[in-house]
């Protein structure tokens, strides 16, 4: 009987952060002027779920706490009650309350208390403070009530309330297995007790009684329906069943419920119960709650807000549209497909069917590329999954700061791999919370500019060849280069006389130790610095680039690689070595023979491609490889490519082929090695690295 | 009774002896992963010269480590003979899976660890430090070695930077 429920618990989690997200989401949207219902059922179907969730899996602290939450809403859902901004407030904190609590329990650490109770209380005075004044508005609402709740599921509904009412009587379905009598129980006994708490009807059902011939006088083949009248409650009807409980099959139901719900929820508004109602399990779980407070965790938020961020990373199962599976089900019929057909050919081969032979490999071909296409769609995520958090971050941030600044988000539904969606979340947090902080200027210094009161951060992702573009855009008072230039002097960090260009200026915030922030405050200036937040992109394959202007605005645009998993690459023979040039860095490759490149002051060498002089890298001396025929390398191949907004040409000996390459760690065996970011496994079953392109151009300067 | 027995088979472990240059080595058997004959690798740009390349096991990427040139041996070409011995290091919380490259591998020893001796101190001009000790066999000495420290990665960069 006893099913594991643990199992579920990690889509219950999922499915609660997602609710969250949700209700955190729809808050932030609701506009005080014009509530849009619509948006308030989303945010109530949020609370009901994970309420729903959290009773089946026996969380009941939760279970509880969403109850309060749900009432509200529900009451703001019906008209009932205003919604107003300091509510939204108190509700926007229950949904962090909630995410700590179920963070709590997904890692299996008592669940905070204090601040449980703390926000519990400030539910309960909007629930309190607001439903006296909206009373009279109640007869109106009525019609609305019936028709939300039939939309809503009612079931759900009903078996709470019939458990916390009591109803006028009750209908039981009592339907005893074949060997109750064997057990010594008297159904007779059973209807004599009912019989004494209210006025009893009965109605027999001999459907199941076989003929005469086949009666077995000790075997019970009868079921009863039951009606019982009388102000009783559901736990004495229960009582009285309890010596049969395994031996039968039985439904209790108060009787009122054939009515329909919504008359009910009509009947018990007007009184004043309605306000207890909510109240009820608050004291319950003051009870309940005592048990698990061993050491009580320190109520820092803070830290709690890291615990979320590591959970959410930690979470390995995903998400999938039925779409992209039903085409990966589509592929692989396909490649089944294909494979009988080869083995047909295959079976009794002769040279004559050279021709199918080919053509079946083609299409083999074509379906194995379409079916990893499809396999590598399943790990793609919208950018969503980041960007949903961040509204509320600037809501949060900017009323903090008394700035008045509106987010906006373009191309969420941009797809890019889960392990980039992990990843991304800290470095973009990070250059938010800096242009929060330190881009948007004060209201009144923005109007004194001359800009809109308001200020704009656009949050923005598109696809680029094969990259992710993310870009954050601020309009806010922009990069003072003479104030980078003034502060990296001061601290040491270049030359005096040093001529830079502007990009590299920009360069500078990126540098560790480098802040101009003249103060530091509490959301920006701690946490990962600008160098961590380059070398973390930089450790996902992409780059970051700045470009601002005084008084304007910044716009910080990171491009990432659409996959980890897989590139094309381009392999190049150097000697007898095979390299793989990841495809999207080559622009372009040139022969050339030996006279055509220039030697500067004797030792560096350039190419010059028209009217530019390109710094050549030749890989033979870089990598030393000696082997293979030196006197090919007076003519070779120049591939050039770009790194880090540099171009640079790369010497090899020839250009052997194009592939998609699946990426293996070579540190997972080893350690990182100059200019190699991986390796992977050639056709032949042999190991070609794979060069990191910048990693060559920074190795080639040194 | 029964925990003298248990406590006398607790301390024989077995290890894989193979001959390098003559001499004989032994690794604990546990940590051998596989025996293989040797077969080109592809070279990692910028290594110590002991780093022969890495291989493509079962598509994982491993890198084989030539002893011979590790210990400084006279360098001897690689025969049929010549085998990769897989091994499975440990390095902190992490595996790292390495190979090593032999002349040939000899014979599963078991043996008691109280007869291992501790490997004599040669000063500084023998490091014994991947040393795990000796154990004489048929009046034949075998080194055994700590794959753990002789293996793991930073200590194969760390020689890099020395030289």
């Amino acid at each position: 009987m006893s099913i594991d429920m643990s199992q579920f618990h990690q889509v219950f989690f999922e499915e609660c952060f997602e609710g969250l997200e949700a209700m955190e989401s729809g808050l932030l949207t609701l506009d005080m002027g014009d509530i849009d219902s619509e948006i308030i059922n989303t945010i109530f179907r949020g609370a009901h779920s994970i309420k729903g969730g959290s009773g089946t899996f026996g969380f009941t602290v939760v279970a509880e706490y969403t109850h309060i939450m749900e009432t509200l809403l529900d009451e703001m859902r019906d008209g009932r009650r205003k919604v107003t901004q300091p509510a939204v407030d108190v509700l926007l904190g229950s949904v962090d309350c909630l995410r700590e609590m179920l963070t709590a329990i997904q890692n299996e650490q008592n669940v905070n208390n204090a601040s449980v109770e703390k926000h519990k209380t400030a539910l309960e005075v909007v629930l309190n403070g607001g439903s006296v004044a909206e009373e009279p508005a109640l007869p109106v609402e009525q019609e609305f009530t019936s028709e939300e709740v039939s939309f809503n599921d009612a079931p759900d509904v009903d078996e709470e309330e019939s458990v916390e009412l009591e109803e006028q009587g009750w209908k039981i379905a009592f339907c005893p297995y074949l060997d109750l009598l064997k057990t010594g129980n008297d159904p007779v006994r059973l209807f004599r007790e009912l019989n004494e708490l209210g006025e009893l009807t009965t109605t027999v059902n001999i459907q199941d009684v076989p003929g005469f011939y086949e009666l077995d006088p000790e075997e019970c083949n009868i079921s009863w329906d039951l009606k019982v009248v009388g102000d009783i409650s559901g736990d004495e009807i229960r009582e009285i069943f309890n010596w049969v409980e395994g031996d039968c099959e039985m439904e209790i139901q108060p009787l009122a419920k054939a009515v329909k719900l919504p008359p009910v929820v009509k009947k018990i508004d007007p009184e004043p119960t309605p306000v207890i109602i909510p109240n009820n399990p608050a004291p319950k779980s003051v009870e309940v709650k005592p048990k698990p407070v061993t050491e009580t965790k320190k109520p820092d938020s803070q830290d709690s807000d890291n615990e979320a961020a590591k959970t959410t990373a930690k979470a390995s199962s995903i998400r999938v549209d039925t779409d992209k599976i039903d085409t990966l089900i589509n592929m692989v019929g396909e490649v089944v497909i294909t494979q009988s057909m080869l083995g047909l050919v295959g079976e009794n081969f002769s040279m004559d069917k050279v021709g199918q032979l080919k053509r079946g490999l083609a299409q083999l071909e074509r379906h194995t590329r379409d079916l990893q296409q499809s396999v590598m769609n399943i790990r793609m995520l919208p950018i969503s999954f980041v960007f949903s958090r961040f509204p509320r971050l600037v809501h949060d941030i900017s009323s903090k700061l008394d700035k008045k600044i509106v987010l906006k988000l373009v191309g969420e539904n941009t797809e890019v791999d889960k392990a980039v969606v992990e990843l991304i979340n800290d470095p973009l947090v990070h250059l938010i919370r800096n242009s929060l902080d330190h881009g948007i200027e004060m209201p009144a210094d923005r109007v004194a500019a001359g800009k809109p009161e308001t200020g704009t951060i656009e949050l923005k992702a598109y696809h680029r060849g094969g990259h992710i573009v993310i870009e954050i855009i601020d309009d806010g008072r922009g990069l003072d280069k003479d104030k980078l230039l003034a502060k990296a002097i001061e601290k040491g960090l270049i030359e005096e006389n040093n001529l830079l260009t502007e990009k590299q200026i920009f360069e500078l915030i990126f540098m560790p130790g480098f802040s101009t922030a003249e103060q530091l405050t509490d959301i920006s200036g701690r946490g990962v610095g600008m160098d961590v937040v380059r070398r973390n992109i930089q450790s996902l394959g992409g780059n970051i680039e700045i470009i601002s202007e005084l008084g304007k605005g910044t716009t910080i645009a990171i491009h990432l690689p659409l996959t980890l998993a897989i590139l094309d690459g381009q392999s190049v023979a150097v000697g007898d070595e095979t390299y793989i040039v990841p495809l999207v860095s080559i622009i372009e490759s040139i022969n050339i023979t030996e006279r055509m490149l220039n030697k500067v002051a004797g030792k560096g060498e350039t190419f010059r491609l028209r009217n530019e002089y390109l710094p050549v890298i030749r890989m033979r001396s870089i990598f030393n490889v000696h082997s293979g025929n030196p006197t090919k390398s007076k003519e070779g191949v120049l591939v050039v490519v770009e790194g880090q907004g540099e171009l640079c040409c790369l010497l090899v000996d020839e250009l052997l082929g194009q592939q998609q390459v699946v990426i293996k760690s070579l540190e997972a065996n080893y350690r990182r090695v100059e200019g190699v970011s991986g390796a992977t496994i050639l056709g032949d079953g042999s190991v070609a690295l794979i060069l990191d392109v910048p990693g060559l151009v920074r190795f080639s300067i040194r | 009774m029964t925990t003298d027995v248990q406590s006398n088979n607790s301390r024989v472990e077995q290890f894989l002896t193979f001959q390098l240059a003559g001499e004989a080595y032994g690794v604990e058997i546990l940590k051998v992963q596989e025996i293989r004959g040797w077969e080109a690798v592809r070279v990692i740009p910028n290594t110590p010269a002991f780093v022969k390349g890495v291989l493509n096991l079962r598509g994982s990427v491993v890198p084989i480590i030539d002893l011979r040139e590790r210990f400084s041996l006279e360098h001897f070409d690689y025969s049929p003979k010549t085998v990769v011995i897989v091994l499975c290091v440990e390095h902190g919380a992490n595996q790292f899976v390495m190979g090593i490259v032999a002349d040939a591998v000899s014979d599963v020893l078991d043996i008691n660890l109280e007869d291992i001796k501790k490997a004599p101190n040669f000063g500084s001009k023998i490091d014994t430090r991947y040393m795990r000790g000796m154990h004489v066999y048929k009046k034949k000495m075998i080194m055994l070695l700590d794959v753990d420290k002789l293996l793991n990665p930073d200590e194969v960069e760390g020689i890099e930077s020395l030289v």
